[in-house]
Formats: C-alpha cells, sequence, structure tokens
C-alpha cells in the first residue's frame, strides 16, 4: 500500500496522510498541474472528475465537476492559495459550488497542503487537510457519501485485507 | 432514511458538534471517558464555578456524549463510548476518500504518460 501513515487529530479536525509513490518527485507533481491527469484521480471512477478550469497557480481558481452514474453534476472548486513549485508544496481551499461554479457560502470549505519530497528516485507525499467545524466536516462527509466514495473504499479496504 | 428521520439525526449531530466545540468540555469528556466522575470532582479540576461546570456537563449530557446517574447526594458523569466513536469514524470515513485518491495515483504512475494530454 502507498499509504504510510496517517494521524487524526479529533480537537484540530485534521487529516494528514502520507503516502510513498514509485515514482520520482516531478512526476507526482504534473498530475496536479495538469487537469487531464488530476481528473484521473480526484474522483472515484463512478463519480469521474471533470476539470473546467485549472491552473497551479496562487490566486487561481479551478473548476471541477463529478458527474454520478445518473448523469447528476456535483461541481467543486479549488482556489489555490500558495504554490512552491521548487519546494513541490501547494495550498488551496476545496469548496462546493454551484454549476455555474459560484462558491457555496453554506457548504464547508477545508484548507488543505500537499508536500512532495523525493528520496531516492521515489516521492514521499505529505496530504494535510482541516476542517473549521465538525459540522463541516460532516457535510464533506455527506457529499463524499453522494460522491458514491464508498463503494471506492470497499474495494480498497478488500484489496488491504487479501 | 424519511425526511423526519434526516432531521432528528442532523439535530443530533449539530448538539454533539456543539458540545465538542469547547476545549474544556472537551476536557471534562476525556476525563469521563476514562471512568465515572462526580460532578463536584469535575468542577474542583477547573478554574471555574460548580455552576459553569455544571453548565458543561449539561451540555455533554443533552449531545448524548454524557450519561449521569445519581449516587445518594452525588452526581456521577461517564462517557458514552459508541457516541464518541461516532466523532473518530468521520475522520475515518475522510481517510477512506484520500485512500481511494491517493490508491488512483499509485495506478496512474503505474501507466506510461500520454503525450497527447
Amino acid at each position: 500500500m502507498p499509504v504510510t501513515n496517517v494521524s487524526h487529530d479529533l480537537d484540530a479536525l485534521t487529516l494528514i496522510i502520507q503516502a510513498e509513490f514509485a515514482a520520482p518527485v516531478e512526476r507526482i507533481w504534473g498530475i496536479y498541474a495538469d487537469a487531464r491527469q488530476l481528473e484521473k484521480v480526484w474522483g472515484p471512477p463512478t463519480y469521474p472528475a471533470t476539470f473546467v478550469d485549472h491552473e497551479l497557480t496562487p490566486g487561481a481558481k479551478c473548476n471541477y465537476f463529478m458527474t454520478s452514474p445518473e448523469g447528476e453534476k456535483f461541481a467543486g472548486y479549488w482556489l489555490i492559495t500558495d504554490v512552491d513549485e521548487p519546494g513541490k508544496t501547494f495550498s488551496f481551499d476545496d469548496g462546493f459550488c454551484d454549476l455555474d461554479f459560484v462558491p457555496n457560502p453554506d457548504m464547508p470549505v477545508s484548507k488543505n497542503v500537499f508536500t512532495f519530497t523525493e528520496v531516492d528516485g521515489t516521492t514521499k507525499a505529505t496530504y494535510h487537510g482541516t476542517y473549521a467545524s465538525a459540522e463541516g466536516l460532516q457535510q464533506v462527509l455527506d457529499m463524499g457519501v453522494v460522491e458514491g466514495a464508498s463503494s471506492a473504499i470497499n474495494q480498497i479496504d478488500a484489496l488491504i485485507a487479501a | 432514511m424519511d425526511n423526519e428521520a434526516n432531521q432528528q439525526a442532523e439535530d443530533a449531530a449539530d448538539a454533539m458538534f456543539h458540545a465538542l466545540a469547547d476545549r474544556t468540555r472537551r476536557d471534562i469528556l476525556r476525563r469521563v471517558l476514562t471512568g465515572e466522575h462526580s460532578v463536584s470532582t469535575l468542577a474542583a479540576s477547573y478554574d471555574m464555578s460548580f455552576a459553569a461546570v455544571q453548565k458543561h456537563v449539561a451540555v455533554l449530557e443533552r449531545s448524548g456524549l454524557l450519561v449521569k446517574r445519581r449516587s445518594g447526594r452525588e452526581q456521577l458523569a461517564s462517557g458514552d463510548l459508541e457516541a464518541v466513536r461516532s466523532v473518530r469514524s468521520m475522520l475515518l470515513e475522510l481517510e477512506d476518500i484520500w485512500r481511494g485518491r491517493i490508491s488512483r495515483i499509485d495506478e496512474l504512475i503505474g501507466m506510461p504518460v500520454d503525450p497527447n494530454t
């Protein structure tokens, strides 16, 4: 499994996941810098993501939607707050919006910091996500269920158990 | 779930998160999860009035995270592990979404890069 460490902070509503990928850091960074690759990993296969706008530069708003098996669309955005390309780290706010990509102020926004470090040709990735409130986290999970993430989870669980 | 049941679940979640949004209440909860404490013992642990601590205990009780019983003149409080686990389970659920993304990255880097994309 590429996931090497997970830590939950119940008080700070923070999830930190570390993973190792068998590829150089430029390759992993390239996934986030390229909308066509990013959409392959962001949504589960049953709810594919489509990035309509995407630029990995500070201040850019990357708009995307996910499509349900019934064809229903759910839209979200990343507001890129910081990019350090030489240091291979970037930060963004992840939120929900309507299908015209107007952010929905009633939905929570998570603050995320992704950092990638190369070690002997492999990449150590640290994903750091924080929610302002537990209500917000619950809402995101309600959306996660909408995304059909649970089915993907069960497949991964089966893999781990095998 | 019908709308009414859904509304009740939402109300219960609101009460739980309101209860956990306070540092003192989280601290009280940590103590009572390790075992039963009398409200007066809890009150002695904080630099605030007995009434203030009692209020915090009441908020935790309404959220279902803490249960109280009476023993003689004492009120004894203990934490409800099941209710607490559901908060933990939310972070676990989020973790699962992330594990899905990470495993898709792993799959993607195993494939040759398409120069047309």
